[in-house]
């Protein structure tokens, strides 16, 4: 890993369509400066991402990268996790991809504790199919599929990592440059899977949750005296129905990732030119 | 003494039929005789009536038949099921102090041995060994050295202590003595006796074939989500591929297992998923993306009845449309169908092969009864030395620069002459690149220029067309090859078919008989169809997927021999069937 690597390198030429203002454009600029903070240059790193306006991510960063389906960015991370341990994995998504569709894996994503980071770019709403509402949405979040609101409560992303045995969960907010980008370096750089929820504003369809929304009520867990290794504490955070925070949430620092529970210490991509030396041993079993 | 022996045990699912049949399959196959087992069970742990059934012979067998020369009945239910299939001379062998098997009547000529399996096993240390005293009444009717009995279940139990081998092992003794001391083997009546020889023979199942072709092939990944008839693929790499610096997950689902076996493949590492038809279904929406985003991937469904849910635990070949024409959009792919258990390994290899030279999904494609269906093979059948490794256009670090363009970027999708692209594997300097479901361009960057989409369209499609050329995908050629009569079958009906050939009479008219083992591409039969005076497909499926293809292909109509009652063709009953629609 080359130490000159700047945030830029990350940056393919391919210009955003994302709308001006959108909370992507920041969630983007510090996932980029995390990873050229951390040591990684674009040749060793790969980025999954899935469908919405934030699954469009891995076309504007320059990487290794991979853009799914919808819902299904988490498995093809720990897939390229295991196949090759030494590259640094970062997965992409909304708050409809990664918690209504792809739900299932992000709770079977949290309790492997894959050694990889997780950004999800929770805009409370759908923003590339228009603004209906997301798994996230308040509960009379009024759009055009939900005319008097969802009418149930919101996915609390956070209480589900903590449930399924997240060993690291923040939440970050895209406009805060500075700290959005120093969580998703603590979550690169813990042992296992690093989750970042980040407030990322919908300017064209959500004018509830907004910049200034978040601006107003966000509390910085930074200028608490909160503890993020209490597990106590964080669950009494994650619950507090009234507050909205910023901050690493909840970690384990004695997390161990998936590939070293299981052994997987080397890449897998090369193989011998004909069968494994020793394959022979496989046919004498069946005698 | 005819040249086959066949033996079976039935009961209730839960009785153990599965493991005591095993046992007995393994100690024949050590003792150098060829074996062919099949299995009916129900889709249920408890309870259901379950039956494993083993063929035997000194030549190599292919297929079951529906004869039955001894039989151990644990209930009632396991006579009644197999009446037809006894003859004069069978010997049944039961336990007449059960309750329920106390008034069983034997039918006229056979023999029935009512020995006290429970009690003779409590002797031994369990009534669980009842089975086992079951099997060693067996070797003394067939006059089959009881030590290969012995030598099976040393293997089966040695991991649970020498003490469970020996108690298992007096359980067969005192079976085999009962059996001495009560009834006259030496007698006319029986006409058994299952020679040894000194070969050395493996005795696998379809899925095993499957996982150790993987290993074969350098796979390093699989994820997979349990489901019949498909799961023993996972149980089987589970641990071995480890020892072979692989990993196998078992996913939360299959949508997971394919994302997952996509993203290591995607990294380098030669990867598989294995399902069946429900969980193809699942898998279709990836699959596309696996296809349109040209990762190497070998995705294999073992095919059991459907739709739906339909008959988890019967046999069909359903899924061959699904798997040709199966997800939205037109997608290049491969359909590899093994045609024999052997054929699995081979088949599993060179599916990995095909996937990482044209960087396309390959469907491996097996159905239920060649899974769970194990069959002996010399050794050299799965020689380790004949297996050869084709990665494909995989660039280094200094190859990687004839590929980028004025600007410096990675032309991961480069249109080219055969329509196969460069490789950079993650971590090759400057071939960092973006791979997508969507269309792109051949820097893998978004498009909707219609151009542009039309020549990666043409690249995907001129891999087929590609492949077409330069590799071999000729059918397995049978029977007369200068027959009026044609016969095409694909999968694993070869065996039953080749043997379906020995039962004809010389009234019957005979055929030249194509098993076919790639379905995508597939080896055209045009000529051979044309030449034919009457052809006809068999496949076990309702509608004839194949003779559809087939006359699409052909243009010439074909007759059909179907089956879909959830049991695989018999040989008697099939070569019956291709006479009438030949004569
Ligand atoms: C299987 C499938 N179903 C539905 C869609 C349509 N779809 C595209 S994006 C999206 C919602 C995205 O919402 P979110 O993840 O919150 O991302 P945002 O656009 O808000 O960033 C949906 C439903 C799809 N592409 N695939
Ligand atoms: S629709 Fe919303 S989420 Fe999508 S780009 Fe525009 S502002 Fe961003």
């Amino acid at each position: 890993m080359s130490s000159d690597v700047q945030f830029i390198d990350f940056k393919s030429d391919k210009q955003p369509t994302w709308c001006p203002g959108c909370g992507d454009f920041g969630t983007m600029n510090g996932m980029m400066k995390a990873l050229a903070n951390t040591g990684n240059d674009p040749d060793n790193t790969f980025v999954v991402a899935g469908i919405g306006c934030s699954g469009k991510i891995g076309t504007y960063m320059h990487s290794y990268a991979l853009h799914g389906v919808h819902g299904r960015a988490l498995p093809v991370g720990t897939g390229v996790k295991m196949a090759n341990p030494d590259l640094e994995v970062m997965v992409a998504g909304g708050d409809g991809d990664g918690y209504s569709i792809g739900a299932g894996h992000f709770v079977h994503a949290v309790r492997r504790n894959v050694d990889m980071s997780y950004i999800v770019m929770d805009n409370r709403i759908y923003g590339l199919t228009k603004g209906q509402a997301s798994p996230t949405s308040r509960e009379d979040f009024e759009t055009a599929t939900t005319p008097e609101g969802p009418k149930q409560p919101p996915v609390n992303p956070l209480a589900l990592a903590l449930s399924a045995g997240g060993t690291f969960i923040a939440q970050s907010f895209a406009s805060d440059s500075q700290r959005h980008t120093e969580l998703v370096q603590e979550a690169i750089e813990h042992d296992g899977f690093g989750f970042v929820n980040v407030f990322s504003p919908c300017v064209t369809f959500n004018d509830t949750d907004t910049y200034d929304y978040f601006r107003d009520n966000l509390t910085d867990l930074a200028e608490t005296d909160h503890d993020p290794n209490d597990f106590d504490e964080a669950k009494d955070r994650i619950m507090d129905p009234d507050g909205e925070y910023q901050g690493i949430l909840y970690q384990d620092e004695s997390s161990t990732p998936y590939h070293e529970a299981h052994g997987v210490t080397e890449d897998m991509t090369e193989i011998p030119d004909g069968a494994p030396e020793n394959a022979t041993d496989l046919v004498r079993e069946f005698y | 003494m005819p040249a086959d022996f066949n033996w079976a045990i039935g009961g209730e699912a839960g009785d153990g039929i599965d493991s005591t049949g095993k046992i007995f399959a393994r100690a024949l196959s050590r003792a150098g005789r060829h074996v062919f087992t099949s299995k009916d069970f129900a889709s249920r742990i408890r309870g259901g009536y379950t039956a494993y059934k083993v063929r035997t012979a000194i030549d190599q067998v292919e297929s079951t038949v529906d004869r039955l020369d001894v039989l151990i009945a644990l209930t009632q239910r396991t006579v009644d099921e197999n009446i037809d299939e006894l003859h004069e001379g069978s010997v049944i062998i039961y336990d007449g102090e059960r309750t329920s098997m106390q008034d069983l009547e034997i039918p006229e000529g056979m023999i029935g041995m009512d020995i006290p399996l429970k009690s003779l096993a409590e002797d031994a240390g369990g009534a669980i060994m009842r089975n086992i005293v079951a099997l060693g009444a067996a070797c003394e009717v067939t006059e089959f050295p009881i030590e290969h009995l012995g030598s099976s279940l040393e293997k089966r139990f040695s991991d649970k202590g020498q003490s469970i081998v020996e108690n298992n092992k007096t359980a067969a003794d005192l079976g085999a003595e009962y059996v001495q001391d009560n009834y006259e083997t030496e007698s006319a009546e029986f006409e058994y006796e299952l020679e040894t020889t000194d070969e050395d023979y493996v005795l696998i199942n379809g899925d095993e074939a499957i996982g150790m072709g993987a290993i074969a092939a350098g796979c390093r990944f699989y994820s997979g989500y349990p489901i019949t008839p498909a799961t023993d693929v996972m149980e089987y790499l589970t641990g071995r591929l480890e020892r072979y610096g692989g990993h196998v997950v078992q996913a939360e689902d299959e949508l997971s297992a394919i994302n997952m076996a996509l993203g290591a493949a995607r990294a380098g590492a030669r990867s598989m998923t294995a399902t069946s038809g429900p969980g193809i279904d699942l898998m279709a929406e990836t699959f596309g993306l696996v296809a349109q985003s040209e990762t190497p991937l070998v995705i294999c469904d073992v095919m059991r009845s459907g739709p739906s849910t339909g008959m988890p635990t019967k046999q069909e070949q359903g899924d061959l449309n699904m798997t040709l024409f199966g997800g939205h959009g037109e997608i290049p792919r491969f359909v590899v169908a093994p045609t024999t258990i052997s054929e699995c390994f081979w088949k599993t290899v060179e599916a990995f092969n095909l996937a990482e030279k044209y960087q396309t999904p390959v469907y491996l494609v097996s159905d239920l009864e060649m899974a769970v269906t194990e069959q002996t093979f010399p050794p050299e059948a799965f020689d380790m030395d004949d297996v050869e490794i084709d990665r494909g256009k995989i660039v280094d670090e200094d190859e990687v620069e004839e590929w980028l363009d004025d600007e410096g970027r990675f032309r991961a999708h480069a249109d080219t002459e055969d329509g196969v692209s460069p490789r950079a594997l993650p971590g090759t300097t400057d071939g960092a690149h973006m791979s997508t479901g969507l269309e792109h361009n051949e820097l893998g960057r978004r498009t909707e220029d219609t151009d542009i989409r039309v020549e990666q369209v043409q690249k995907r499609q001129r891999k087929a067309e590609t492949a077409e050329a330069e590799e071999d995908w000729s059918p397995r050629e049978f029977g007369n090859a200068d027959s009026d009569n044609l016969v095409v079958s694909w999968g694993s009906n070869e065996g039953t078919i080749v043997e379906a050939m020995d039962h004809l009479d010389e009234d019957d008219p005979d055929f030249q008989f194509l098993s076919v083992p790639y379905l995508f591409p597939r080896p055209d039969l045009t000529e051979a169809v044309e030449d034919a005076e009457q052809v006809v497909v068999v496949e076990c499926n309702a509608t004839g997927q194949f003779a559809d293809v087939l006359e699409h292909d052909t243009l010439e109509r074909v007759d059909r021999v179907n089956k879909y009652n959830g049991v695989g063709f018999k040989a008697d009953e099939l070569a019956a069937e291709i006479t009438e629609v030949l004569q």
